[in-house]
């Protein structure tokens, strides 16, 4: 007998039963169909739009990243020139080839020196979006697709994710929901979820001698948020 | 690795006498603990969160082979390979065949306590690959040859000094002067030393904290990023994992993950927890062209339906080891084999045996610390004892103690008897011990008198006292 129906019938013979009968099956298939959110904590629940804005800003912060506040989004390229001069980094960006980046003007600083693409070992620094942000644990939600490589996410010394204040959410439920409803529009048949979905809370750590903890083990050692506060916030 | 868990005594006096370990193991009541119970003091659902996990595990275990083989499903739509194996052999060759596909030479990897089980770096250095161990701790323990000593924390048995040495030792290229002294430049050689092995693998090899049988998704959960780009960098990625990893849907695993990260390193969540789905997609810039899973068995099906089904919900927190005053006293090396402190005091015995791994489940002092901290409220002490049982149902504990547990079940099955027994014994003692109130030495009870005194029975016995108070009451 193979493995995969030796490990099967192990199972089954573990747990005195056959295989599950079409009425047996429902309970699982139902539970995967609906994919129910269990219990969610009341830390982020009763937050409006600004208040998980300002909870996913200082839970950020706790872990070591970064945020500055822009009120529009003409003011993000000369939050990123800033954060840059004032951490003594070179103007030279790796940016996502993200469309959504587009919307800012990066052209008002031509001190940037941007290039478009997927990261190479030696970047210092990257820009990428993001496809939300969880508040509850101040966790950036990032998707990989043909125009959000995943390396830049991770190779260089700096990462800076621009974040719109609507991608903020409570809990990690809400944009679990958010990415159903946009793989459902245009994924193939069958692929469900991006290639990679990272969760990412903080810069890189490690504690693994004598449990002191130092950022930037492997990925990088600086994470950078630009929040663009939209009407969303102010309005919620 | 060959286990030494039937040395554990041997071990463990071993272990007693290191003073560097006893120096390393020093860090954690700072470290772990008090971050965890900080961390759950935060989260006011954390306790039904915990019920939670269980019920879901439960629940996928009652249903394992429905939601592995939906898992199996999932991960061949999004382009993806499951292989199952039934033995840790079995997954060798697997992986095996996978990197001979590529012609692999460097194998990078990922933190994976399966990859230990199935001492799956020695294979590969047999067959002439070089598997690079790219976890901080890992790293370490994979230039010094030693096995982890900790789940999560694999060289927590170490200090500083001993991750220079062994550096220099190894990173001979690098100039004999630079400062290694502390621990921010170790953490910076090591990067940039496994940077240039991240981009020149050709496989990556990670291993599993959830599959997500609803998606035939992956996850891995880290700090350092290490698995990340194990993953995401070369040609192949290979994920191995044992089949109770299972969780249905992303829904589940979120709840899981709440627990997860607090109850290890009292992270409100870890840095980088990733969902892995398949292969990179036509004309995505990056991640790897294959992806393969690695189901493995080894033992864990028989555990089904068992007393030690309760185990599968493992969610490898290591809550229990850094809780636990036998793991504080002695690290994880002691126990003689990849899984350390009470939850491989359950689960050694299961993979390779009670007659090896007797030792462990009776290395507790049944505290129940480790149950109380237990995300997944895992009953390990229960399942210690059952592991006791069924050492003396087959006849494995020693003479002496079978001896004595035969004498001490006569008298207990004679309340009368035991109970004017130990009334004498207590007063016998106690004029024997000549007003001090403790004994130095006793014989039969070296063991015990070896380390400390042994307090002499003072007064009256509590069954005497209890009648002496029913009396007084009434």
């Amino acid at each position: 007998m193979d493995a995969r129906s030796q490990i099967l019938d192990s199972i089954r013979k573990s747990l005195k039963r056959g295989p599950l009968g079409e009425a047996a099956a429902a309970g699982p298939a139902g539970r995967i169909a609906s994919h129910a959110p269990g219990l969610i904590p009341a830390r982020t629940t009763t937050l409006d739009a600004k208040g998980l804005g300002d909870l996913f800003v200082r839970m950020a912060e706790e872990v070591q990243a970064t945020v500055t506040r822009v009120a529009a989004p003409a003011d993000v390229p000369g939050a990123v020139a800033e954060y840059l001069t004032s951490h003594n980094l070179p103007a030279d960006l790796t940016m996502a080839p993200d469309p959504t980046l587009d919307v800012y003007p990066w052209d008002d600083r031509p001190l940037l020196r941007i290039r478009r693409g997927r990261a190479q070992d030696l970047d210092q620094v990257s820009v990428t979006g993001a496809f939300a942000a969880i508040a509850e644990t101040g966790t950036l939600m990032l998707i990989s697709g043909n125009d959000r490589p995943t390396t830049l996410n991770l190779m260089p010394d700096t990462h800076i994710v621009v974040l719109r204040a609507d991608q903020v959410v409570g809990p990690y439920e809400t944009a679990w929901q958010r990415l159903r409803a946009e793989q459902a529009g245009n994924a193939q048949p069958g692929n469900t979820m991006p290639r990679t979905v990272n969760f990412i809370t903080g810069p890189s750590r490690t504690g693994d001698i004598e449990q002191r903890i130092q950022l930037g083990a492997h990925g990088p050692r600086r994470l950078h948020i630009v929040l663009v506060e939209g009407p969303d916030a102010k309005t919620a | 690795m060959q286990p030494t868990s039937h040395a554990f005594k041997a071990n463990v006096r071993d272990a007693l006498d290191d003073n560097t370990l006893q120096r390393a193991l020093g860090n954690m009541k700072t470290g772990f603990i008090g971050k965890r119970a900080a961390a759950v003091a935060r989260l006011p659902e954390f306790e039904a969160l915990r019920d939670q996990g269980r019920a879901i595990k439960n629940h996928t275990l009652e249903n394992l082979d429905f939601y592995l083989e939906t898992f199996e499903r999932n991960v061949t739509n999004a382009g993806g390979h499951v292989h199952w194996a039934r033995t840790a052999e079995e997954a060798r060759q697997l992986i095996l065949g996978i990197c001979r596909t590529v012609d692999a030479k460097t194998v990078t990897k990922g933190k994976s306590m399966i990859s230990e089980e199935i001492a799956l770096n020695d294979f590969l250095e047999a067959e002439g690959l070089v598997p690079v161990e790219t976890d901080l701790g890992e790293y370490i323990i994979q230039l010094r040859h030693e096995a982890p000593s900790h789940i999560i924390a694999p060289a927590i048995h170490l200090l500083k000094g001993q991750v220079e040495e062994v550096f220099r030792a190894t990173h001979t290229d690098l100039p004999a002067d630079r400062p290694l002294g502390e621990v921010h430049e170790l953490t910076d050689e090591a990067r940039s030393v496994l940077r240039k092995q991240f981009l020149q693998a050709d496989v990556g090899i990670t291993g599993a904290n959830f599959l997500i049988a609803e998606t035939g998704s992956t996850v891995i959960v880290t700090n350092e990023g290490n698995g990340d780009l194990t993953q995401t960098l070369p040609k192949i990625h290979i994920v191995l994992a044992s089949l109770e990893k299972v969780v249905p849907t992303l829904e589940d695993a979120t709840g899981i993950l709440r627990l997860l990260a607090r109850s290890a390193t009292g992270q409100e969540f870890s840095t980088y927890t990733t969902f892995s789905t398949g292969p990179r997609r036509p004309g995505d810039p990056d991640g790897p062209g294959e992806f393969h899973v690695v189901l493995l068995d080894n033992g864990r099906t028989a555990m089904l339906g068992t007393e030690f089904q309760d185990m599968l919900r493992c969610i490898r927190c290591s809550a229990c080891l850094n809780h636990c005053p036998v793991y504080q006293s002695v690290g994880g090396h002691a126990y003689g084999w990849v899984y350390p402190g009470p939850m491989g005091s359950v689960l050694t015995p299961s993979l390779i045996g009670v007659k090896e791994a007797g030792n462990l489940p009776n290395a507790s002092t049944f505290c129940g610390k480790c149950e109380s901290v237990c995300p997944m409220r895992i009953p390990l002490p229960k399942m210690m004892r059952h592991w006791r049982e069924r050492e003396y149902e087959q006849g494995l504990s020693p003479a002496p103690f079978r001896a004595g547990l035969k004498l001490w079940a006569f008298f207990a099955k004679r309340p009368k008897l035991y109970r004017f027994g130990a009334g004498l014994a207590a007063r016998l003692l106690g004029r024997l011990s000549g007003g001090t109130g403790r004994f130095t030495k006793l014989p039969l009870a070296g063991g015990w008198t070896g380390g400390r005194d042994l307090p002499a029975p003072e007064g009256k016995s509590f069954m005497q006292q209890w009648q002496a108070r029913r009396r007084e009451a009434a």
